[in-house]
């Protein structure tokens, strides 16, 4: 059995899915160039006001309340990926029969997804879901389920065998839509089959097939058969290209952030609500925004130019450091991106994608080290950056270079640790006995004695190398010194943007000589000196005086790391000791 | 089947036996008859022999306590405290960053993600991976100017920004009561270090008190523990321990006029840390030995190896 789901209207539909307030009020569509734009597609309530397809924009100032809207193929393009990956929930082989019309091939489907009646309820209601109206046919064939969506609306079940009994009643105008290669040809078939009093598929269906074929032809033969519901054949199964994607076109430029987000949130909720059904996460998102260079006083001025308005493109890209999948979160990030990255001219169309990845599986335990929600951390990073500056928050990454200093801050990205093994079961030697030895107990009631020493050796090893590393907070940029040397070796040192560090030099340790990256440009060559000077604060205690014989303990000493490059000749006090 | 012996076997890393089934009479009785003669234990008990409901104790959770990975500061300090503000307070060259640096490599070490708020952009890479810091786990957030001048120094360079002094610290200080703020609330770091050690006293005295509190109160009953280095203490009753820390370099040491000897034969290859515990707000156990305010310990430089 086949399912074929058919959106009438669809361009309305389109439309409205993307702006739902317009569902109470009647809709028509407009195509085509200015001043001769004529009705594409409307909604049922326009319908019902009298409206027609094929009315013009003069023509349509009769109707009062009545919305217009430009024909947008970017929605018509995502309402059709929407509902291809609605039939792609239900069934894997699915056939792209054209904008706003799937087929799906429901067989087998039954044991997993309940009788061909609640295939078909639970299709409409994921379509509803959606933002889009469709009607429902079920037949044993592709092509008597085409005709039946389009023929009759809600939700239809052709039982197999009697495709001919249900779909005699439909008119033939229905079958050449669906069935020809353009309009034109379609009205050619409708009017010649009027003149001969042909307009139901019954008629069509009952008519001998030789007298067919010598006046229509091969074609009349299949149009027969189609009207009959006995065309047999394959779907054409369209392999899903996962573009998550949205596309709005502006009937006005934005120029305001807070507009401007109420749209992203909507087209957020869409591609996650896609992103859901085929249970996939978002790894990156990508905003295109077509901005424009030229600023219309009103409508009528704009849509004259809009043919010859410039437009450029602004691009911003948000990579996440997992796979998520929050809409609100998204939009927070774009928001506080887009404060900090302005697009600096009005926007005309917006363009929203999404690269998916398979959602992380996290197992937490209950010993794993308290580590931030992904979500979280990356809202929050985005907005510590937007205090501090882009660059100046992150980790950081040592260089493999010789260059003193070098380093990169990098994009913020922990992983979470992997739940550590339980430690295994030491092996434990029985000692007979001294009752003074340390005994302990196991389950069993044995006694074992535990090597203290070879584990205290290990512990002292370990804590050796473990000690604390004397640090170094460096002065960014370094400061500028005025350095008085002797013999070569500075004695006394000013600096020339700090008056507390100044003062006689009373111990130095040095020089230790590096230079590298001569084949570059940067080529650089410095001189390194450890010295310590009196530090001048009024909570140190009195200085001794270096001349002294007297073993007295060295406080209110500052250690400098003092630094001469050799190129320009400039001494630097690069950072302290602490 | 009781999940207390899965859950100690899991603990302990003992691999756990189930015994065999039993009926659920047999086990009911065997159940009353544990727990009888473990309460007929616990009013035996000297030291227990009025045990007093749950609901009626006052009870104040001690906090938890982490290692700042020193030794002797551990056993003078108990540790770092979760949830709580510690002030480690000390001047220029006191050891002060040694001490911050190697307590956030060990709990980097430890799988936890930290972070520092860099007031004054002091932070060396090169030391805190020579304490042996995961980089990957530490965020690093240096506060000043957004787009800081690329414009090399020179020595004529008088005025680094043209701005005067105190409106600088102000505006770092701003940023870093800001990005502490927003680190607090997104939770999940096991520790936040607050680096003022550059900060002039008169500016680091001008954070208002109320900010302190907020930041205990956002930290508390969190994982977090929260450090703050500088100068002299600036936040008053709202830390829970404060330490101070001074140094001695042996080099320093000694008779012989600094001048003498050749430069090249001198070498800094470690510092002598005392740290002094002047308050801790932290219930400890009471212990057979005096608690100790002072605690020693030696800081190695990178290349003594």
């Amino acid at each position: 059995m086949f399912a074929c789901i058919f959106i009438p209207d669809f361009s309305a539909q389109a439309l409205i899915r993307f702006e739902p307030e317009l569902r109470a009020r009647p809709v028509a569509v407009l195509t085509g160039r200015p001043p001769l734009e004529k009705v594409v597609a409307l909604n049922e309530r326009a319908r019902q006001r009298g409206v027609e397809a094929g009315t013009t924009k003069s023509q349509l100032e009769a109707w009062e309340n009545l919305v217009l809207r430009a024909r947008s193929e970017p929605q018509e393009t995502s309402a059709h990926a929407a509902l291809l990956d609605c039939a792609q929930s239900f069934s894997p082989e699915v056939e792209d029969t054209s904008p706003g019309t799937v087929l799906l091939n429901l067989a087998g489907l039954e044991p997993l997804l309940g009788s061909l009646p609640k295939i078909a309820r639970d299709l409409a209601q994921r379509v509803s879901q959606m933002g889009l109206e469709a009607n429902f046919a079920v037949a044993a064939n592709p092509d008597a389920a085409l005709l039946a969506a389009r023929g009759f609306s809600g939700v239809t079940l052709i039982p197999e065998g009697r495709e001919a009994e249900r779909l005699g009643d439909l008119p033939v105008d229905v079958l050449l839509e669906s069935f020809s290669s353009d309009a034109e040809e379609a009205a050619r078939w409708v009017e010649t089959f009027d003149r001969w009093g042909i307009r139901k598929l019954r008629v069509l269906a009952a008519l001998p097939g030789v007298p067919v074929s010598e006046r229509l032809g091969q074609h009349g033969i299949r149009l027969q058969k189609l009207a009959r519901g006995a065309v047999s054949r394959n779907l054409r199964v369209w392999e899903p290209q996962l573009i998550f994607a949205e596309s709005v076109e502006l009937e006005y430029p934005i120029v305001l952030l807070e507009p401007l987000a109420f749209l992203l949130n909507r087209m957020l909720e869409q591609v996650c609500a896609r992103l859901r059904q085929r249970a996939l996460a978002v790894q990156e998102l990508h905003l295109n925004l077509e901005l424009a260079t030229t600023q219309p006083q009103d409508y009528a001025s704009f849509t004259r130019t809009v043919a010859s308005t410039l437009t450029q493109t602004f691009t911003r890209t948000l990579r996440l450091p997992t796979p998520m999948l929050d809409a609100k979160v998204f939009l927070k990030l774009l928001q506080l991106d887009l404060q900090a990255h302005p697009p600096g001219a009005p926007i005309v169309k917006i363009h929203l994608s999404a690269d998916p990845a398979r959602p992380r599986a996290l197992q937490s335990g209950l010993f794993q080290p308290v580590f931030p929600e992904p979500e979280k951390l990356e809202l929050t990073l985005a907005r510590i950056a937007g205090i501090v500056g882009e660059g100046r928050v992150g980790s950081v990454e040592l260089l493999d270079t010789h260059r003193e200093g070098a380093f990169t801050v990098r994009r913020f990205a922990p992983v979470e640790p992997a739940p550590a093994a339980p430690a295994p079961v030491k092996p434990k030697v029985k000692q007979p006995g001294n009752r003074k030895e340390d005994m302990s107990m196991s389950e069993n009631g044995s006694a074992y004695r535990v090597d203290e020493t070879v584990e205290e050796n290990a512990k002292e090893n370990a804590q050796e190398k473990m000690s604390a590393v004397i640090a170094l907070r460096l002065f960014r940029p370094p400061l500028g010194a005025s350095i008085t040397l002797r013999e070569a070796k500075p004695v006394r040192m000013r600096c020339l943007e700090r008056e507390d560090i100044a003062g006689e030099i009373v111990w130095t340790a040095g020089p230790w000589r590096s230079s590298g990256d001569w084949s570059e440009q940067e080529g650089w060559s410095r001189e390194e000196w450890d010295i310590a000077i009196p530090a001048k604060s009024s909570c140190q205690l009195p200085v001794p005086s270096c001349q002294s014989n007297e073993r007295e303990p060295a406080t209110g000493l500052v250690l400098y790391r003092l630094v001469q490059d050799k190129i320009s000749g400039n001494w630097f006090v690069e950072g302290t000791y602490d | 089947m009781s999940a207390s012996p899965v859950f100690l076997s899991a603990v302990v890393g003992r691999p756990f036996i189930f015994s065999s089934p039993s009926s659920p009479r047999a086990i009911a009785e065997k159940t009353a008859n544990r727990t009888a003669k473990i309460l007929a234990q616990v009013g035996a008990m000297p030291k227990l022999g009025a045990v007093v409901p749950a609901s009626r104790l006052d009870v104040r959770l001690a906090p938890e306590m982490v290692s700042s990975g020193i030794p002797q500061l551990d056993s003078l300090t108990g540790g770092l405290a979760r949830g709580c503000l510690t002030e480690i307070c000390g001047t220029a060259s006191s050891g002060r960053t040694s001490v911050l640096l190697f307590a956030l490599a060990r709990a980097t070490e430890r799988g936890e993600v930290c972070a520092l708020v860099d007031a004054s952009d002091a932070f060396d890479p090169a030391s805190a991976a020579a304490a042996g810091m995961a980089m990957s786990r530490l965020l690093w957030v240096r506060c000043g100017e957004k787009h800081p001048s690329r414009k090399p120094p020179s020595a004529s360079w008088k005025n680094r920004r043209g701005n005067p002094p105190c409106q600088r610290w102000e505006s770092q200080l701003g940023q870093m009561l800001k990005v502490t703020d927003l680190l607090l609330q997104s939770n999940g770091f096991g520790m936040i270090a607050l680096d003022l050690g550059d900060i002039p006293v008169e500016s680091a005295r001008r954070i208002p008190l109320a900010s302190w509190f907020r930041f205990r109160r956002a930290v508390e009953h969190t994982p977090t523990a929260l450090l703050v280095l500088e100068q002299q203490p600036i936040a008053g009753s709202c830390s829970s321990m404060l330490v101070k820390v001074s140094s001695v370099s042996p080099q320093l040491l000694g008779n012989r006029p600094a001048h003498s000897d050749p430069p090249h034969s001198e070498l800094l290859d470690q510092f002598e840390i005392t740290a002094e515990l002047l308050r801790s707000r932290l219930e400890r156990k009471l212990e057979r030995k005096p608690v100790q305010s002072t605690a020693s310990f030696k800081s190695r430089a990178a290349w003594a190896g």
